[in-house]
């Protein structure tokens, strides 16, 4: 395996809320007693099974409770051995799957109150994404501004599966306070459920759903280039979480293909596929979903013809790797020292 | 229509009489509205005429996202005759068949009886096109070949079609659209395939058609683009579904064939299987190889529309990942995206691997004598 640096910026570690209890003491009185009196339970996500082999790794996971709920076992396993200057905290807890928006919102808030006290107050090179209530565009809007006073927090987080496709106008003020507060987009792996999670429909496995997500995030890059999102907002980026990488040249080969075909429909994409993503999306690293053969490697980056693109990440504490081998075999080390600090800092404005 | 006929499409191509091509995927069409009624029952007619025919999707005419062009055809292919693009067949000799020596065209049928709800309308609008592409196209030019058009949501009638058709030389293939009401691994489909395999026929899986969900996994998107462009996406979740429901597996001399969605994330989406199938297996224990051996013996893949990456050594990665032994060469006549036979292979390509692209393949799959 290509060597680890030290100073790294791993951008897609996964703190676990240990339950729905765990978010009480960050709402208010009414909801409080909405989630006590109405037995709500805890908020899991079909996308990650508790004791699926790929949602932790065996020497990650705890004798008790959910993997990734303890800091000491984050610290332990992933920001001391791989020496990283900061991690980006993502939590994945199915906030999203809730349709009210005044209940989301609720848990939103709770969710990145409860990331700040928890984490972040707790070890200084943890940073945070803004989980945000997509059922209210402008309630989205006014929880990026209420937390991005924090500038520890330095993304916002949304899921690949949602209600609508993520290039869509009725989102579009997201955007733009995302870019006015030097926010990345985080777009992560996952699903809403609110349609089914392949186009063709509902699969039978759990497994079905996982290797979904690449096609879920090739249909949202579609839509966010021909909407015209980084025509409008050139300065915004978007970081495609826990996406995998091999499918990123042949599908903009596709997609630059018909856009010349097509084109007179969007006519505000003034600029090809291939440039807008070049300079707007990055992906993380992890899972690196190509065969271990240096060569094919090499190869694969070769298509990208950029190495300015994939950004390190360890996506703790989901299974992707053994041992420390975080980066593929095969790597320069001058794109490890691109992949793992020049490219992250480049992309989050407020890591510095 | 303010479209003219262009006389210089006549031309020969650069190709003519060189290199005999297959085209594996030509779209035929009627010439008038009516042009199937003689082999519809009255009922049918009848239903046809006062109901139409109630997709799963909301357009009673046309599609929902409007296509490029008129038909999404070139606009050279109007027949001087009249009809739509690909409803005569003299002018598709005269454009296609003879100025590019297409040896074997394989018929593709689209907007018949797939995609409707009510799926006995669905088995008698499968059964006409399947007379239809007879009687129109492949008594009258042995180069063509038809596809049994089953109706895809009735896995017990689309089988009895097949039945029906098998040993028939005019038929070579199975075939089926990529958006189903579920996902084309699922168990209401698998009738299908048993029957495919027996009559020994591959099962041809074409981009498009309406299922009744979004066409996306967040829903639906605005333009005509996203629809194009993730025709390959929904191709990618439906072969994941064949794979990871186990009807390779199953069916291990079933072969499919993967049309107009492309072929370049075939190799990235085999590499994801494997992957997560290392840590998922139990989940499926009856998917007893690694996915992408499945994917590598059973599946073929229509070339167009091709992958032309800026440069050609991409290509050829990408080539030789999915096998020169599985690529099929189709044009996509008359659709606007048509591929020329002389421009989309770079130069650089050995003369075996030119002729198994462009003949061989084909050739060998659908059991044509050489």
């Amino acid at each position: 395996m290509a060597s680890l640096i030290a100073g790294g910026i791993d951008c897609d570690v996964h703190p676990a809320v240990p339950h729905l209890t765990s978010l009480l003491p960050y709402l208010n009185d009414y909801w409080r007693d909405q989630v006590t009196t109405r037995g709500m339970v805890d908020l899991i996500s079909q996308s990650y099974p508790q004791n699926s082999p790929i949602n932790a790794r065996p020497d990650w996971r705890p004798e008790t409770g959910k993997p990734g709920e303890s800091l000491s076992d984050m610290q332990r396993h992933v920001l001391d051995p791989f020496q990283l200057k900061h991690a980006i905290c993502n939590p994945l807890y199915g906030v999203q799957m809730v349709f009210s928006e005044d209940l989301q919102a609720a848990f939103c808030r709770a969710l990145n109150e409860w990331l700040v006290k928890e984490w972040l107050d707790r070890d200084s090179r943890l940073r945070g994404s803004i989980v945000i209530p997509t059922q209210s565009v402008e309630k989205a809007v006014a929880e990026i501004e209420r937390c991005a006073e924090d500038r520890r927090f330095v993304q916002v987080l949304m899921l690949v599966m949602g209600d609508t496709p993520l290039g869509k106008r009725a989102l579009w003020p997201i955007y733009e306070a995302a870019e006015r507060l030097d926010l990345p987009i985080g777009i992560h792996a996952g699903s809403a459920y609110h349609n089914p999670p392949t186009a063709v429909g509902w699969g039978s496995y759990h497994i079905e759903d996982y290797v979904g997500q690449a096609q879920a995030f090739q249909t949202q890059l579609t839509s966010l280039i021909v909407e015209g999102v980084f025509a409008k907002y050139p300065r915004l980026k978007m970081v495609m979480l826990e996406s995998g990488v091999s499918w990123i040249a042949p599908y903009l080969w596709r997609l630059h293909k018909f856009w010349r075909g097509v084109r007179m429909e969007t006519p505000w994409v003034d600029r090809a596929p291939l440039e807008l993503v070049r300079s707007n999306i990055r992906f993380s690293l992890q899972p690196f979903d190509a065969p271990p053969e240096p060569e094919t490697l090499i190869r694969l980056f070769e298509h990208m013809q950029s190495d300015e693109l994939v950004l390190f990440s360890t996506d703790y504490p989901h299974w992707q790797f053994d041992d420390q081998d975080a980066l593929p075999e095969g790597l320069s080390p001058d794109l490890v020292r691109k992949i793992m600090i020049d490219n992250p800092h480049a992309t989050y404005p407020r890591l510095t | 229509m303010n479209i003219q006929f262009r006389e210089s499409q006549e031309a020969a191509s650069p190709l003519t009489a060189k290199t005999a091509i297959a085209d594996c995927d030509i779209h035929p069409a009627r010439a008038t509205r009516t042009e199937l009624y003689p082999y519809l029952a009255k009922r049918w007619q009848h239903h046809l005429e006062v109901y139409g025919v109630h997709a799963y999707q909301g357009m009673m005419e046309g599609p929902p996202y409007p296509k490029a062009q008129p038909n999404a055809s070139r606009r050279d292919a109007w027949p001087p005759e009249g009809g739509p693009q690909g409803s005569s067949l003299a002018f598709m000799q005269k454009q296609l068949l003879d100025p590019n020596n297409v040896q074997l065209g394989v018929l593709n049928p689209l907007n018949t009886g797939q995609g409707i709800r009510n799926h006995e309308l669905s088995a008698a609008l499968c059964s006409a096109i399947n007379d239809w592409q007879i009687d129109k196209w492949t008594s009258k030019d042995k180069r063509l070949k038809a596809s049994i058009v089953v109706g895809n949501e009735d896995g017990l009638s689309a089988a009895a079609e097949i039945r029906e058709r098998a040993g028939d030389k005019n038929f070579v293939q199975v075939l089926l659209l990529s958006r189903n009401v579920e996902p084309l691994g699922q168990r209401r489909y698998w009738p299908i395939y048993q029957a495919a395999e027996e009559a020994g026929l591959p099962v041809g899986v074409h981009a498009f058609g309406f299922g009744g969900n979004p066409i996306t996994p967040s829903g639906w998107p605005s333009y005509y683009i996203e629809e194009m462009v993730g025709h390959s996406q929904c191709q990618q979740s439906a072969l994941a579904s064949l794979v990871l429901e186990g009807v390779f597996e199953r069916f291990p001399k079933l072969k499919m064939v993967m049309i107009e969605a492309g072929f370049g994330w075939a190799p990235s989406l085999a590499w994801r299987l494997d992957k997560a199938w290392k840590r998922l297996r139990s989940e499926v224990p009856h998917v007893k190889r690694p996915p992408s051996e499945y994917i590598r013996e059973q599946v073929w893949w229509t070339t167009q529309p091709m992958e032309d990456p800026e440069r050609r050594e991409d290509l050829f990665d990408v080539i030789k990942w999915v096998g020169w032994d599985k690529l099929l060469f189709a044009t996509d006549y008359p659709h606007w995206d048509y591929d020329e036979p002389s421009r989309v292979l770079p130069a650089g390509v050995s003369e075996a691997n030119r002729e198994a692209f462009y003949l061989g393949n084909a050739k060998k799959l659908y059991g044509i004598a050489a």
